[in-house]
């Protein structure tokens, strides 16, 4: 993060963003010039003209990094920033750009995933907005990524400490659905009550006999703050705990950043008669084999024919070229 | 099969041509203008300015162009452009008793000086579809009006109705808030419940018309009334000055058109206050009066708790009118479930089937 921080300090005369009435038409040509190249593993490009490097001015960057700090200081804790309009739309992910643009340097290689796949649509066109506006390097190898942009997801691949997630998080207050308003929800954290969320997950097992949060599931960071670790499924949880990268999460819309700094406490809830429990598949993934990571189903038909895949594209490509890690 | 789900990047490409396509369409119909668009949709355009928050007919024109005529990407277009814009200064408290008035009027007062303007409204047409505009007339004669009404001209001011309450003592007094702090900028600062109202309003003015006008509606319909007469209603041109520190005296930088709305609402009065009228402000871009009286309306009853009046409905709650106002915000987050949501749909798949078999297991031991 120190090597981002010292490579994005560009000599303001350079800056065209100081003046961008000079040339509209400069400004116009980023979003139409669509350029064909590949980016399975992309090298460093020169990033296009017209925009800051990572599109966001330096003052907004700083702004954004004081955030950051603050939320690495306090773990868990939703940090507000005065959050930008980006040139994607509010809830697909103007948090995490925002976030990995403020951090982002020369030397960083970045990953983006939406839901476990680097080619989904989002994550695509994140990583192309990235490589037009930095011209660093992007790969698909979580090991060589080092800044990794996500949404729903942690890899399977375990993180390393040199290595920062970037979660794009659309609610970032865990207690929003029980309680609406922030002026109470802030008293509630301040106070460290978090009596309404146990509550919610004791009718889930009286109605139902478990609990039914599948994702977003509610951890505790730090044994402080009561935390949204965004709507990665449960299975993820486990690899907050004690993890070696930094997590930053970054909401756009409203307008809050929170990390989990390397090597904290990160408790999923849940009660001793009842603990908390992971999601498991009754098959391996169809195609790779792995019988330990999260399976997305692939509807194979239109007489209820399914199977059962790798949600994270990296992996089960790794797992079928015949990579085998050390760590399965 | 499941390789289909790669090649997320060449449809993006593709979808790009075909947006152009589509946007640009039949190549036989002529191009649309910028100026066009500027001029003969100015009322769109004025939208777009308020809720994209950026004073710039061009470039509003423009994104409406781009946006194929979508109001709210347009917005969408001008408040991303306006974020990468940096901040020069800050400008001089407007005076609209200086407008130079396009349009005047006010529902409280059959004569008042400075008089009733009607201006360019349509108001009291008659909604007739005007089938003569379907046929494409060549150069028509403006009569030197725009000529006329873009130069300025040297009128005296109009006085506030306002005013003339306020010197019965009949309305509240427009006080500053105390000791008159710097309005907190809502572009710098998240909002922070409670908000004061200097953020509220700059709120409202960028919050999506259809929801300010749902919410103004809401109050006459028995959701928080506050019995509003329009005060006085007007449209003009105003002088933007600012005050470059290193120089030390005003410029006059711009010449804007705005539209204001002064409303005046019951109000009851408490133990310490006697009855007494009070304001709900409203101020925009352009040519804006139904935006105008809206946001005057929501003002208000967002000032219930100022005032010690019950919060009861939906248009006196703050975090419920200002957390849900913004177009950009709804837009993104309402469309953002068109994102793929494999992964939490899966989980949820996952547990549905588990509870419903044991579900069936329960009811058949």
């Amino acid at each position: 993060m120190t090597d981002s921080i010292s490579n994005s300090t560009p000599d303001p005369l350079q800056d065209p963003l100081q003046d961008p009435l000079t040339d509209r038409t400069k400004d116009r040509t980023v979003f139409a010039n669509h350029d064909q190249s590949t980016w399975q593993s992309s090298s460093p490009s020169s990033p296009q003209t017209g925009f800051n490097f990572a599109y966001l001015d330096e003052k907004t960057k700083r702004m954004i990094r004081r955030a950051i700090l603050k939320a690495v200081a306090v773990p868990g804790y939703q940090v507000p920033f005065a959050s930008k309009e980006m040139p994607l739309p509010y809830g697909w992910g103007t948090g995490g750009i925002q976030v990995s643009a403020s951090i982002i340097g020369k030397n960083d290689v970045l990953k983006v995933i939406d839901q476990g796949s680097d080619d989904t649509v989002n994550a695509v066109n994140i990583r192309k907005f990235f490589q037009k506006t930095t011209g660093i390097s992007t790969t698909q190898n979580t090991e060589e990524a080092t800044l990794i942009q996500t949404r729903h997801r942690i890899p399977e691949t375990p993180l390393k400490e040199d290595q920062i997630m970037v979660y794009q998080v659309p609610v970032p207050e865990p207690l929003q659905r029980l309680e609406p308003r922030a002026q109470e929800t802030r008293k509630m954290h301040a106070l460290a009550d978090y009596g309404l969320m146990h509550v919610k997950l004791y009718e889930d097992i009286t109605h139902f006999g478990k609990i039914t949060s599948t994702y977003d599931y509610p951890v505790m960071v730090d044994n402080r703050y009561l935390s949204s670790p965004s709507p990665i499924p449960k299975f993820d949880n486990p690899k907050l705990h004690q993890s070696p990268a930094l997590h930053l999460f970054g909401a756009g819309r409203e307008k809050r950043i929170y990390a989990i700094p390397p090597y904290t406490d990160v408790q999923s809830l849940g009660f001793e008669d009842y603990p908390f429990e992971l999601q498991t598949w009754s098959q391996p993934c169809a195609l790779c084999g792995s019988k330990s990571s999260f399976l997305d189903e692939v509807i194979t038909n239109d007489k209820g024919g399914h199977m059962f895949v790798c949600s994270d594209s990296f992996y089960c490509q790794k797992n079928l070229s015949g990579e085998k890690e050390n760590e399965l | 099969m499941y390789v289909a789900v790669k090649g997320g990047e060449k449809a993006i490409e593709n979808s790009y041509k075909l947006l152009e396509l589509e946007r640009r369409g039949p190549a036989e119909v002529l191009e649309l203008q910028v100026k066009q668009i500027q001029h003969q949709l100015r009322l769109s355009v004025a939208k777009v300015m308020n809720e994209g928050a950026l004073y710039d007919p061009e470039l509003a024109a423009l994104a409406i162009k781009q946006a194929s005529g979508d109001l709210l990407e347009a917005c969408f277009l001008i408040r991303t452009f306006r974020s990468s814009l940096p901040r020069l200064g800050y400008s001089k408290p407007m005076d609209t008793l200086k407008m130079r008035v396009k349009r005047r009027i006010s529902a409280t007062f059959k004569d008042l000086p400075g008089g009733q303007l009607l201006g360019a409204t349509y108001d009291y047409t008659q909604r007739l579809l005007d089938f003569s505009l379907l046929d494409q007339k060549l150069n028509t004669d403006d009569e030197g009006y725009f000529e006329n009404s873009s130069s300025p001209s040297d009128v005296g001011d109009t006085p506030s109705v306002m005013d003339i309450l306020e010197q019965e003592n009949l309305l509240q007094a427009d006080t500053p808030l105390p000791g008159d702090p710097d309005p907190k900028d809502i572009t710098r600062e998240p909002l922070h419940f409670p908000t004061d109202r200097p953020t509220r309003l700059q709120n409202l003015v960028r919050s999506d018309e259809g929801f300010l006008l749902a919410m103004a509606y809401s109050t006459q319909r028995g959701y928080g009334h506050t019995h509003p007469f329009a005060a006085e209603i007007k449209y003009g041109f105003v002088s933007l000055i600012i005050e470059p520190e290193e120089l030390g005296f005003p410029i006059d930088i711009a010449d804007i058109e705005v539209t204001e709305c002064q409303m005046i609402n019951q109000f009851a009065g408490n133990k310490e206050i006697a009855p007494q009228f009070t304001r709900g402000y409203g101020l925009v871009f352009g040519h804006q009066e139904r935006k105008a009286m809206a946001m005057s309306l929501v003002d208000r009853s967002l000032r219930a708790r100022e005032l010690d009046e019950p919060v009861e409905s939906p248009a006196q709650m703050e975090e419920f009118v200002l957390s849900h106002s913004d177009s950009l915000e709804s837009s993104g987050f309402v469309q953002h479930l068109k994102l793929p949501h494999y992964v939490d749909f899966q989980s949820e798949l996952e547990l549905l089937r588990r509870l419903r078999s044991n579900h069936s297991k329960e009811i058949t031991p």
